[in-house]
């Protein structure tokens, strides 16, 4: 296999700028239908006279294994060998390649098999139908009476075979099929089966090309001083010491900051320590994480917008029971991908190529357009390898820097972030302050549930949601909680301090699921009941909760004790599609430090179309979960991020790393996400762990191991 | 100018002294397996081998390496083949993949160090590299296949 990300590929890329790129240009289907010799019946796929299969991957790769799963999907249905498939990164070009759900070109979400997997196998299965009319007009033969196996097309009762690309000619002469027939999950032949991913060796050999390994012919590199508060302008600089630096080329303003132009990334560096910046701090100055602890704790006061109401939660909280209040708090969280931000940009006036890690080339596309005033058919969009992506990357700030610079200086620029700017120049998972009452029946049930969530909103803030209505993502896996209570509110309170804010990997559900997912358990143990069996009973009208939460409990045999100075935890949550539950067992030591020494992870992500990459996203999601648990926190103080690096917003690393026990339960459902449910129920079955063996309720993200500690 | 072998070869740079071998690499020499994640030595993205050792590249100024044996991830292998390299690969180990050349060149030390590691060995050996996409357990797996590729010969 020869993925286009490699390096000759985008290197070829980079030298053919403006003469028909392989990857980024995206011919027409009509004109791609025209070109001799090959059979070209949709944007995502044409086979040669060599029967090389060329499958067009639209789903960035970002450690998903999109080129992977994107390539069975079409094989499968096409019925050629996966093994000799050649796989193209789709360049940016929305009325070709845009997610058929969502309308647009970016990609987060989760959204790669479930938005796509239908309309990939219709376009695969309509090329097998050409492929079998041609080789049944060839013989003179009723289609009917052909089939297709590895690449070929065979008559079985004459023994005749055709191989695909000895048909390529007379299969494009023919109309496409709009409604052609899909296999039968019976037939499939990859779907379904735990496939290796096709990756694999360009990225335990270094030759995988991600974007900040993009060289293009006279590329310059650029590092970008950036106002330490957020919104903060430039007011004046003073770059005479950086221009007196050997390897400096030019010292420019644009909109992030100042960028320092030089031979390589590491002279930028000492240009931009040489500089000196005057900045125009803006109000953000006066924000620090106190006072927006202060500020969200006031409006929680106030009565929120309702997203949800059933029964009269007030009367019975009322009515002189017991209430069980609880505040959960939980932290700004930025997405630390390996690859630090970056992007490259070349130009002219003509045109502008770009070559970037982004899960976005539509946006890319749109920005590189406006920033220009090219066309957007002059934006040539190549995306790379994505050094992670967790939702950072389908913002276009890093965009902006290369376009900008280029444009600025006249050169082909690669702007490349430092790890430092990375943290302090996030967009943010929001923090937020989050009140719950309830009251118990006679039987220990829940009667009445109250949440009231208060934060700021992502889409509102960036404007893909109306002020004034409420955020979808902010009561996202609240507002739809399973759990069946006669009496149940959900209110939100929209506090924006003005921090960026970002998708973050599951966003709203994982700090949405952790809140909810630990409140329960507060009530199960108030109850006196087994966590599992309350959930269990409260799920009713939740089957497939219900499902895999039974499963990880048999699977972590809840039912026997745990290992003695452990405890186990449980949650389920539904997010992106998919159902996920978790079991986590876990130790506490005297000085309150916490040991996870497993996970039993459950999934019904409907039909689980690579059964090894649902495994590998749930052991991401888990470690990506605990590693927010431990440590992950982003504090304000005067409109600065207090982190800078790893040595201060700690990643987790093997020697903390549990055993993770991944289930799947195949539900044969549609497809659902698979990138961000393995996150959500991780963080609230370790704290329910940690109440077990402790007694102690974490209310507070990250775990403070401080209020662990046993006297 | 500074001498020294990479990968086999001898290479002779015109850089300034101080400045890491991790831009050496990647830019004057343009050798762009070998990843930056941090620039401080936390993370191992950057990790080579400097005389077998395993180093922090992005910490190691140019200077330090003159007259010394640098070995990147290209070099581990013609083909891709080193049995750590097809360890990663049965096991299939890597998710995005940014961390990998850093966490295989680790591996490879550790191995050096400990033919046959233990949880704990591979614990110290490898505490080191950050992995954002989670992959540790398969890569405590894929050490455990190496050790018994080396072992078998391969």
């Amino acid at each position: 296999m020869k993925t286009l990300v490699s390096r000759r590929a985008i290197l070829k890329g980079g030298l053919a700028v403006g003469a028909g790129l392989a990857v980024g240009f995206s011919l027409p289907t009509r004109s791609r239908a025209q070109t001799p010799g090959v059979f070209a019946p949709n944007q995502w796929l044409r086979i040669d006279r060599d029967g090389v299969v060329t499958i067009v991957n639209s789903v960035p790769e970002m450690g998903q294994g999109s080129l992977t799963t994107t390539a069975m999907i079409i094989a499968d249905e096409l019925d050629a060998r996966l093994d000799g498939v050649k796989i193209e990164q789709a360049p940016a070009n929305p009325a070709l390649y845009k997610n058929p759900v969502t309308g647009t070109q970016s990609y987060g979400g989760s959204r790669g098999v479930r938005d796509h997997f239908e309309m990939w196998r219709k376009s695969a299965a309509a090329a097998r139908e050409m492929l079998k009319q041609a080789a049944a007009n060839e013989w003179g033969v009723p289609v009917e009476s052909v089939d297709t196996e590895n690449g070929a097309v065979v008559h079985r009762p004459t023994g005749r075979r055709l191989q695909y690309g000895q048909l390529v000619d007379k299969a494009q002469a023919l109309p496409v099929p709009q409604n052609p027939k899909l296999k039968t999950p019976d037939q499939f032949r990859y779907i379904g089966k735990a496939v290796k991913r096709l990756d694999t060796p360009d990225k335990v050999t270094g030759r995988g090309i991600y974007g900040i390994d993009v060289q293009v012919p006279g590329m310059l590199v650029g590092s970008i001083e950036r106002c330490p508060v957020f919104g903060g302008k430039v007011q004046s600089f003073d770059a005479t010491a950086t221009k007196a630096i050997k390897g400096v080329k030019n010292v420019v303003q644009v909109s992030n900051g100042v960028v320092v132009v030089a031979d390589n990334f590491w002279t930028a560096l000492q240009g931009r320590k040489a500089l000196k910046v005057t900045w125009d701090e803006g109000p953000i100055a006066q924000v620090s994480s106190a006072s927006i602890t202060r500020e969200y704790e006031a409006a929680s006061k106030q009565p929120g917008q309702v997203a949800r109401n059933e029964g009269d939660v007030d009367k019975v909280l009322a009515a002189g029971g017991k209430v069980y209040e609880a505040v959960y708090q939980v932290p700004f969280l930025e997405h630390a991908c390996m690859e630090p931000m970056n992007a490259t940009a070349q130009v002219s006036k003509e045109a502008c190529v770009i070559w970037a890690p982004t899960q976005n080339p539509g946006g890319t596309q749109a920005t590189a357009a406006r920033l220009t005033g090219l066309p957007p058919e002059k934006v040539i969009v190549n995306t790379t390898l994505l050094g992670g992506g967790f939702g950072r990357r389908g913002e276009i700030d890093f965009i902006v820097d290369a376009v900008e610079t280029s444009k600025a200086v006249g050169a082909p620029v690669k702007v490349v972030w430092t790890r430092e700017d990375d943290i302090t120049h996030g967009f943010y998972r929001p923090a937020t302050y989050n009140v719950f009452r309830a009251a118990l029946d006679a039987n220990g049930m829940p009667s009445a549930w109250f949440t009231r969530i208060t934060g700021p909103g992502i889409l509102i803030q960036k404007g893909r949601a109306q002020a004034g209505t409420i955020d979808a993502a902010a009561v996202e896996a609240v507002r739809n909680m399973p759990y069946d209570i006669p009496n149940l509110r959900i209110e939100w309170n929209n506090k924006d301090l003005g921090i960026p804010l970002g998708f973050w990997r599951s966003v709203g559900p994982s700090q949405n699921g952790f809140i909810i997912e630990s409140f329960v358990d507060e009530l199960a143990h108030a109850a006196g009941k087994d966590p599992f069996e309350y959930r269990r009973a409260l799920l009713g009208k939740s089957p497939r909760h219900k499902a895999v939460l039974e499963l990880v409990a048999r699977q972590a045999k809840w039912d026997t004790p745990p290992p003695a100075g452990r405890g186990r935890g449980i949650a389920v949550v539904f997010s992106y599609g998919s159902y996920a539950a978790t079991v986590a067992e876990v130790s506490v030591a005297p000085d309150g430090a916490v040991r996870v020494h497993r996970l039993v992870c459950g999934i019904d992500p409907g039909l689980a179309v690579n059964p090894e990459a649902v495994k590998t996203q749930m052991e991401g999601g888990a470690v990506y979960a605990l590693t927010a648990a431990y440590y992950g926190q982003i504090t304000i103080d005067r409109g600065r991020v207090q982190q800078s690096n790893f040595h201060d917003y700690p990643m987790l690393r093997i020697n903390e790393m549990p055993v993770v026990d991944v289930h799947i339960l195949d539900s044969g459902e549609a497809p659902g996400g698979l990138g961000e449910p393995g996150v959500p129920s991780v963080a609230p079955a370790v704290c329910n762990a940690i109440f077990a063996v402790t007694g102690k309720r974490v209310r507070k993200l990250p775990i403070d191991r401080s209020e662990l500690k046993r006297a | 100018m500074i001498s020294f072998t990479v990968n086999g070869k001898q290479r002779q740079v015109d850089v300034p002294p101080e400045m890491p071998l991790l831009w050496v690499i990647r830019e004057t020499l343009n050798l762009t397996g070998t990843k930056y994640g941090c620039g401080i030595a936390v993370c191992g993205a950057c990790t080579v081998h400097v005389d077998g050792t395993a180093v922090r590249a992005c910490v190691t100024p140019a200077s330090a390496v003159a007259g010394r044996r640098v070995t990147t991830i290209e070099g581990l292998s013609d083909r891709g083949n080193h049995p750590v390299q097809r360890a990663w690969m049965d096991v299939d180990v890597p998710q995005c993949g940014y961390c990998q050349s850093g966490q295989i060149m680790s591996a490879v030390a550790l191995l050096a160090r400990k033919p046959a590691p233990t949880d704990a060995d591979i614990d110290d050996g490898m505490s080191g590299n950050i992995c954002r996409c989670g992959t540790y357990q398969r890569i405590r797996a894929a050490i455990h296949r190496a050790a018994a590729l080396k072992k078998g010969g391969a």
